[in-house]
């Protein structure tokens, strides 16, 4: 009996030895597996490829659909090729009557752009129920009556699925869908005031579905659009207002990724939507990964498409790519990995701790870990400490195509306008606010001052003394140099504030900044930029309000100064300098430009610059613009932060790019290397709970003691 | 009692009418239809079009809460508080501002919200009940003393600080349990040990102190002292006599968060990523989804109802003296 226990013990520690970690949050089968493992903090709100448009939608829909173009995983800058289509669509250029233009024509006399898109043939959508036919070729689930849904309560629950090829008309039926009344596409605005016919036909169908029954489906196919038509089968055609060439773009994104009516018709049904069955729920494309479980309280898998069409590696990248190992898997078929889990993690703290465990793959770096993380080099290069190097975990870092700026509103009385003393005042405070301490001090390094509202690496953004801003910076042994605070308070004198007080009244200027600060940290940035205003004699309000008045207040133009950012949409810089287009000023045009700032000169420009190709002409004409804001000031132009993520040995292939959103195919995972890692890092530490339990006894033997003690006592 | 029980379940009608109309009132002093809109929609590319379509959709493009352009009953009912009010009295939540099935979404994320409260709920209410008789028990001795110093620490340090160190300490440390994250089935079992174990200890310094107070009172009365002059011994008199009399004021504390239990806890499931429902209702604010919200809200009312009902049929079961009339 005492032996047979010792045995059963020491069989239960040999067990553990090879048994996968205690702490491991996967399922035991799992372990070893080409599995990717990464979180998510919110859930996406948008899987309908019409409708998403955040980062944290397209780490999903950038997988699972396929849209005609990409940008090239490795090459920089950015560069488009196709996807799903066969080459990059050439635009035919007509004139009003609708006859041909030469390909180098003016944009004022294109009337019209027409892009012809053929796909690939052979292309097939991932096994679905909507897909799912009988032996007469009837559709299985496309008729179904409320008994029929009454035990379905998730995708998986329909057992048979179905596929078919991939065809022009399901890209043309995407196209229609951003005009669908129900599904208010975040792009239709912007995309009717380009493709022809869009506008109209986004009424068409809004009184087609008032005229059917509550809740009916309203089936697109019946209704033609005029500007996309259907070639052949795997040939379509968009026709757009005018030239634009920022198409191709929007053409690398899921907005214009295949949808195919049926899937439509299968979600359309009555019941489906009650049961959270949409394509908003439950994606369907051509990609090479589909959605298999969407639990966004807890996690989301992404498998393999065992229909997938098959995609090779790129042969070839930018220099340097080769010796970083980013072309050994060179003209190999994609997708690498077989599933991808995304797990909830809503608080940083036990996100870092498991990406240190080794359960999460790749990580980026909270203000928290950064200094447990990163060690700034004093020439200023970053790099992982010893602690991550001892792990093998290595650090990439990439500028971002991002702005964020503080913006004058330049309707203000006070600060706004295009008076030489309003500019001065601007230029002052923009030199005041000193970007290079706030990005040392609130964002660890990880950042570099705007030069202007284009970030490096975008067509038209120069770099060096070319590049800076030459109202705020001069350039001094090498590098730019912001210029002293006495100059600031000299623009200022100028701008009729001498000391920070109004030379005619006499009193102090008093300045106003909106802003939503919310978090713990806000307190030391507010006043952080408090002291920069002191520094130049300015007294600064800080008007802190939520983020509807926010909003409202910017919508007004009641605010004064305030704090925004733009994210790009695409690497062109149209989708930067848009921003200040008079026209799209947000009091008068509800558009981006919260600033207000309207320049006829700069307008002009845009106007001529945002159809043209990338060259020198079109260089010139941004410079022209650059320097024309950048005197006007209307943004303090704030800073471009810096993208920094770590990575674990074991993935491989990694290149970060901010445009691409279909980089999870590329990733490969040495998964025997992850395990291994993962058991020498997380071996259970079994002796203080002995120690505890020592501790218990130690402590309830005298209490028993003292008990029975005090019970005989009581017999007594 | 069924009278009694009737005539409560009546007078929670205008409690639940105005519960949902001070939800309805905050809500949208703070926020407005448009901002709604607008935050569902996203930040970029937002039309006026696009805004005046979502809030038609949604029923949030009529008048708040009195339609002065309709007449007769529907001045009153084509209002935004009549049709998202209506429905919740037979529990149809309808769905989310942005389109979810919110009868579903509970359904869904009261089970994982319960594994761990529960738990929580039974063992701590058991824990605490131990520790406080052991202190009664040693009153007035090193042990009692200790004990109490031990629960006033223990009271002084955050909810957060036993989650973190938790965390650290088991998980990181030890590696004995995953840090966050949940499963189905059995497989949720290792993932609940940690969170229990913290919500448990973390319960401990307040809830053993109160019982302490509690039986320490008992323990003065004449019954107790008639107990031991019988000869009882000290667990008889403590678990026979004791506990049974002070049922009246664990009961009060008690049965009452028995139906909120489901709601879960939004702190510790935030940091274990437990899929639950205690952030739901915070995620729903901050995403502005007034639906969720009232929903939310009204569920959490008629339960803290439920909860109080439950507390004083439970009277009647511990003390045969009370009679609900």
């Amino acid at each position: 009996m005492k032996f047979s226990l010792i045995y059963a013990l020491l069989a239960v520690l040999l067990a553990a030895c090879g048994a996968p970690p205690w702490n491991s949050p996967y399922p035991v089968a799992d372990e070893g597996g080409n599995i990717a493992y990464s979180s998510f903090a919110e859930r996406p709100k948008h899987l309908d490829p019409a409708q998403s448009y955040s980062s944290n939608e397209i780490t999903f829909t950038g997988q699972i659909y396929e849209p005609p173009l990409q940008y090239h995983y490795l090459k920089r800058p950015y560069t488009l090729i196709p996807l799903s289509a066969t080459e990059l669509p050439k635009p035919l250029f007509l004139d009003a009557q609708g006859k041909p233009l030469p390909a180098d024509s003016a944009a004022e006399k294109v009337a019209f752009s027409v892009y012809e898109i053929r796909i690939k043939p052979g292309a097939r959508y991932q096994p679905h129920p909507a897909f799912a036919r009988d032996a007469q070729g009837r559709y299985l689930y496309h008729d179904l009556k409320p008994e029929d849904l009454a035990k379905v309560y998730k995708l998986a629950d329909f057992p048979q699925t179905g596929t078919r090829e991939l065809e022009a008309a399901d890209y043309v039926h995407q196209i229609k869908r951003l005009a669908h009344p129900r599904l208010n596409s975040p792009i239709f605005g912007m995309m009717g005031e380009y493709i022809v016919g869009l506008k109209e036909y986004a009424k068409i169908l809004d009184n087609a579905q008032k005229s059917l029954p509550p809740g009916a489906r309203l089936d697109l196919t019946r209704y033609p659009l005029a500007g996309v038509e259907v070639v052949d089968r795997h040939t379509y055609r968009v026709k757009l207002k005018g030239k634009y060439p920022q198409f191709l773009y929007w053409l690398a994104m899921p907005f214009f990724a295949p949808v195919p009516p049926e899937a439509d018709r299968f979600y359309g049904q009555p019941g489906m939507a009650e049961k959270n069955l949409t394509l908003d729920w439950y994606p369907v494309g051509t990609g090479p990964y589909m959605l298999t479980v969407n639990d966004p309280n807890r996690r989301m898998v992404l498998e393999r498409n065992p229909n997938f069409h098959g995609e090779a590696y790129p042969t070839e990248g930018e220099p340097g790519d080769a010796a970083a190992g980013l072309l050994k898997d060179a003209g190999k078929p994609l997708p690498f990995i077989d599933k991808a889990v995304f797990s909830l993690e809503k608080e940083s703290i036990p996100y870092w701790n498991k990406f240190l465990q080794g359960y999460y793959d790749a990580s980026g770096i909270s203000s928290d870990s950064f200094d447990q993380a990163v060690r700034v080099a004093t020439q200023g290069e970053a790099d992982v400490t010893d602690m991550m190097k001892e792990k093998g975990i290595r650090l990439q870092t990439t500028v971002t195509a991002t702005n964020y700026y503080y913006g004058f509103n330049m309707l203000d009385p006070v600060v706004g306008g295009f008076s030489e003393q309003a500019k001065k005042l601007r230029q002052a405070v923009s030199i005041a606010i000193d970007y290079e301490e706030f990005i040392s001090i609130f964002a660890n390094g990880r950042g570099i001052p705007a030069q202007g509202p284009l970030p490096p690496g975008i067509f038209g953004a120069h770099e060096g003394e070319q590049g800076i801003n030459p109202y705020i910076y001069d350039w001094v042994a090498g590098k730019p140099k912001r210029k002293p605070i006495e100059y600031a308070k000299k623009l200022l004198a100028e701008a009729g504030y001498p000391g920070g007080r109004d030379e005619k009244t006499g009193k102090p200027l008093m300045l106003y900044l909106d802003i939503t600060a919310t978090g713990p940290d806000d307190k030391a940035r507010l006043d952080w930029i408090r002291k920069q205003f002191q520094a130049v004699d300015l007294q600064l309000v800080v008007r802190n309000t939520d983020y509807n008045r926010f909003q409202d207040k910017i919508r007004k133009g009641n605010a004064q100064i305030f704090h925004w950012g733009w994210n790009a949409d695409y690497p062109d810089p149209e989708n930067f300098l848009f921003l200040l287009y008079g026209p799209n000023a947000r009091v008068k045009g509800e558009g981006e430009n919260s600033a207000n700032y309207d320049n006829p000169e700069f307008n002009h420009l845009f106007e001529r610059m945002k159809n043209m190709d990338n060259g020198p002409e079109r260089q010139k004409i941004i410079d022209e613009m650059l320097a024309i804001a950048r005197n006007d000031a209307p943004w303090i132009w704030g800073f471009h932060p810096k993208q920094y993520s770590l990575f674990h040995a074991w993935y491989k292939n990694v290149k970060p790019n901010l445009m691409a959103n279909n980089g999870l195919k590329y990733v490969r995972i040495d998964a025997g290397l992850r395990t291994k890692k993962q058991r020498e890092w997380n071996e259970p530490v079994l002796w203080p709970l002995g120690l505890l339990a020592a501790v218990l006894v130690a402590v309830l033997v005298p209490a028993v003691a003292a008990y029975r003690r005090k019970e005989r006592q009581a017999a007594r | 009692m069924i009278n009694y029980i009737i005539r409560r379940i009546l007078y929670a009608i205008p409690i639940l009418i105005g519960v949902n109309l001070l939800t309805f009132a905050l809500f949208f002093v703070v926020n407005t239809p448009d901002n709604m809109a607008r935050i569902h929609l996203g930040v970029k590319h937002v039309t006026p079009e696009a805004i005046a379509k979502w809030k038609h959709e949604r029923g949030y493009d009529k008048p708040l809460i009195w339609n002065s352009a309709a007449q007769g009953a529907k001045q009153a009912s084509d209002t935004i508080f009549f049709e998202k009010s209506v429905g919740m009295f037979a529990f149809d939540f309808g769905r989310s501002d942005e389109g979810r099935d919110i009868a579903h979404d509970i359904k869904t994320r009261m089970w994982p919200s319960l594994a761990i409260a529960l738990p929580v709920f039974v063992v701590g209410l058991a824990v605490n009940i131990a520790f406080a008789m052991l202190m009664a028990f040693f009153r007035a001795t090193y042990i009692d003393l200790s004990g109490v110093v031990l629960c006033v620490a223990m009271m002084s340090i955050s909810g957060l600080f036993y989650i973190i160190g938790g965390q650290y300490l088991v998980s990181k440390l030890l590696h004995l349990t995953p840090i966050s994250g949940f499963d189905a089935g059995s497989n949720a079992l290792k993932f609940i040990i940690l969170p229990v174990v913290i919500g448990v200890v973390g319960g401990i310094g307040s809830g053993a102190r109160w019982y302490r107070t509690i039986f320490l009172e008992e323990t003065s009365r004449d019954y107790v002292r008639t107990a031991r002059a019988k000869g009882l011994s000290e667990l008889s008199v403590l678990f026979g006599h004791v506990l049974k009399n002070a049922m009246i004021p664990i009961l009060t504390g008690a049965v009452v968060v028995i139906p909120l239990l489901f709601m879960g806890s939004l702190i510790s499931e935030s940091f274990f990523g437990i899929p639950g429902l205690g952030s739901y209702t915070i995620d729903a604010i901050n995403a502005q989804d007034f639906a969720i919200v009232r929903a939310m809200v009204f569920l959490g009312s008629v339960l803290y109802i439920v909860g109080l009902i439950l507390t004083d049929i439970s009277y009647t079961l511990v003390d045969p003296r009370i009679r609900l009339e």
